[in-house]
């Protein structure tokens, strides 16, 4: 079973979010999919700047058998992005919650936070998510 | 090696060579080239062997067996090639006025009809040179449709998560927005999303039946009504037309636009990207709409349909008749199988499918939707031998390859994991099914007993495994003189 820490919550779209406090949020996307994706070979970020719907494609992950959007899991704008993964798309593989941090986002509305999934929940998801 | 590899200054090959020194004086000096054009110069022996020797580095459907899923590799019978290449048709000259192309009409206007009838639609024009272009149309018209009713706030496509990628792309090409509607566990549409997603706002939905899944659509009548009652088009996805030919009709499910893969269903030569030919059937109401030129018939001569007689067309797509030779191969083909022919096809593509299916799945391989029947491809889901034996869909499909088999379409649809989607085709007699089956068995046992000899193929190949990600990152297609 591939790595699902504890402290952070996540979407069924296999997106993670970390709560850096002072509503800042941190995003990626899971081990499980990079897993599934296998080898990365492009990324797309969001602008700085812009202003995402919870639920709403506001970036793309490459691999070698597929592209695949990346939904935002919470509202809000896009504080800073993680332009590493431009050059380096292969991060997301080899540390998907760490350096391969997708981009931080400054939340519309907190409350949102309360809807994503926790660690077990997510966990259970990823084991039965065949289709 | 690449042929401007073997060049040497001064070698010649004469036989292709004009016979005639070309007069130059009607040409305008700017429009003249004043340099040598970059060509390589070799001995006709050497091109020979260079291009005899790559042709024996293919794998294709007339050296292997191809069950490439999706893409309906099946025997393109050599009769279609030869009456293709008669001079009366292969020296037609696109101007060439309709009095002097009364046969080559005849052939495209038969053709038409013969389509229009086996997918039950009320008009054909064979314009789009390929599938996407035959999906560009389809939604083209769709648009047309809509724009003519002034009818602007349709403004979303719906498409099915296990949709081909060209589907999505195509609706956003024709100015849509794209909303996903999902598929349920069984592999039918979600008719519940269906209902939610549907309204004014939409101008169509673009389906696969049988689906990318390799499984009929069921309720396909009740998803052209919750559609059509939203004021929406059903665009029908002709993908996998091989699997349903001569038995039920795109049309009486309600359908109003279609387009045909000839490379894949009429048995025209495809891969390497081309020549391929989309046309696009319709229903009555689209029937303004089609591309020009079609052709018609007045009951005595055949002549051009153009712009002039068809004035709501959408436009022409190519320049004259789409690919005219792909064209004919496909119409021979159609003439060959003749009606009864036609269901053949289907049955055959449907009963090599299941037989292959059941096989495999009493060899202890895992279908993605046991229980569904198999249409004229099916799924299967290596995640366990992945888990187990850490040899995944990509590894077995390598190794496929050093026991001469071209593999299955690996990692399609997106929505299973570790999937080979594959599909043999009618063309193939049971001993070769057979052989898929006992290699996939023995490839399973090496994946158990020598993982790193499945992980490492092919070995067999003029070339090993290939970097798929430096492929993807460092794009370098083009052959440049070093100075």
């Amino acid at each position: 079973m591939s790595n699902v820490p504890s402290d952070l919550k996540y979407t069924k779209s296999h997106e993670w979010v970390r709560d850096e406090g002072d509503g800042i949020v941190t995003v990626g996307i899971t081990d499980h999919a990079q897993e599934l994706l296998g080898d990365l070979v492009f990324v797309e970020l969001p602008e700085v700047g812009a202003s995402l719907d919870a639920g709403g494609d506001c970036a793309v992950v490459e691999s070698v058998k597929a592209a695949s959007d990346v939904y935002a899991p919470v509202g809000g704008e896009v504080l800073e992005i993680n332009e590493e993964l431009v050059d380096a798309p292969e991060t997301i593989n080899s540390d998907a919650y760490g350096d391969g941090w997708m981009f931080k986002l400054k939340l519309s509305d907190a409350g949102e936070l309360g809807a994503l999934l926790g660690a077990e929940a997510y966990a259970e998801h990823a084991e039965n998510d065949d289709h | 090696m690449l042929i401007h590899e073997q060049s040497q200054a001064g070698r010649r090959a004469t036989a292709q060579a004009p016979k005639v020194k070309a007069d130059l004086a009607g040409i305008p000096a700017h429009l003249r080239r004043d340099d040598v054009p970059g060509l390589p110069e070799v001995s006709e022996m050497q091109a020979v062997r260079h291009y005899t020797r790559l042709s024996q580095k293919n794998f294709s459907i007339d050296t292997e067996f191809y069950p490439l899923g999706s893409c309906t590799m099946k025997y393109n019978p050599r009769a279609c090639n030869s009456l293709a290449l008669l001079p009366g048709l292969v020296d037609r000259h696109p101007h060439a006025p309709d009095t002097h192309s009364q046969g080559f009409l005849a052939c495209m206007y038969e053709l038409q009809e013969m389509l229009k009838e086996v997918t039950g639609m009320k008009a054909v024009s064979l314009q789009p040179a390929a599938g996407a272009q035959g999906e560009f149309a389809g939604m083209a018209m769709i648009r047309a449709y809509h724009d003519s009713r002034n009818d602007d706030a349709r403004t979303e496509v719906l498409v099915p998560d296990a949709a081909h990628g060209t589907n999505p792309a195509t609706a956003v090409m024709c100015g849509y927005k794209v909303k996903e509607i999902p598929t349920r566990k069984d592999g039918d549409v979600d008719l519940e999303a269906l209902k939610a997603a549907v309204g004014p706002q939409t101008a169509g939905i673009m389906l696969t039946n049988p689906s990318t899944l390799g499984v009929f659509e069921r309720r396909i009548k009740e998803i052209a009504r919750i559609v059509h009652e939203a004021g929406g088009l059903l665009y029908y996805d002709g993908a996998n037309l091989n699997a349903i030919l001569g038995k039920v009709r795109p049309g009486d499910m309600g359908f109003d636009v279609i387009h045909m893969n000839l490379h894949k269903t009429f048995s025209t030569p495809h891969g390497g990207g081309g020549p391929g030919a989309g046309p696009v059937g319709v229903s009555e109401r689209l029937i303004p709409y089609l591309p020009v030129p079609m052709a018609g018939f007045d009951g005595s001569r055949y002549h051009w349909i153009t712009e002039d007689d068809h004035p709501e067309t959408i436009g022409r797509l190519t320049a004259f008749a789409g690919n005219a030779g792909v064209l004919i191969r496909a119409y021979v083909y159609a003439r060959m199988l003749g009606r009864e022919g036609m269901v053949r096809v289907s049955e055959y593509s449907t009963l090599n499918a299941n037989y292959l299916m059941k096989k495999l799945e009493e060899a202890g391989f895992q279908l993605a939707f046991p229980g569904r029947r198999a249409t004229h491809e099916f799924i299967v889901t290596l995640k366990k031998e992945a888990k187990e034996m850490g040899c995944n869909a990509m590894d077995f499909a390598k190794r496929l390859l050093d026991y001469g088999m071209h593999a299955p379409t690996t990692y399609f649809p997106l929505l299973v994991p570790e999937c080979f989607l594959i599909e043999p085709t009618e063309t193939e007699a049971p001993d070769a099914l057979d052989g898929f089956v006992a290699a996939m068995r023995s490839i399973r046992e090496e994946a158990q007993t020598n993982p790193e000899l499945v992980k490492g193929a092919p070995h067999s190949l003029p070339v090993r495994r290939l970097d798929d990600v430096r492929a993807a990152r460092e794009l370098d297609l083009r052959w440049q003189a070093s100075s």
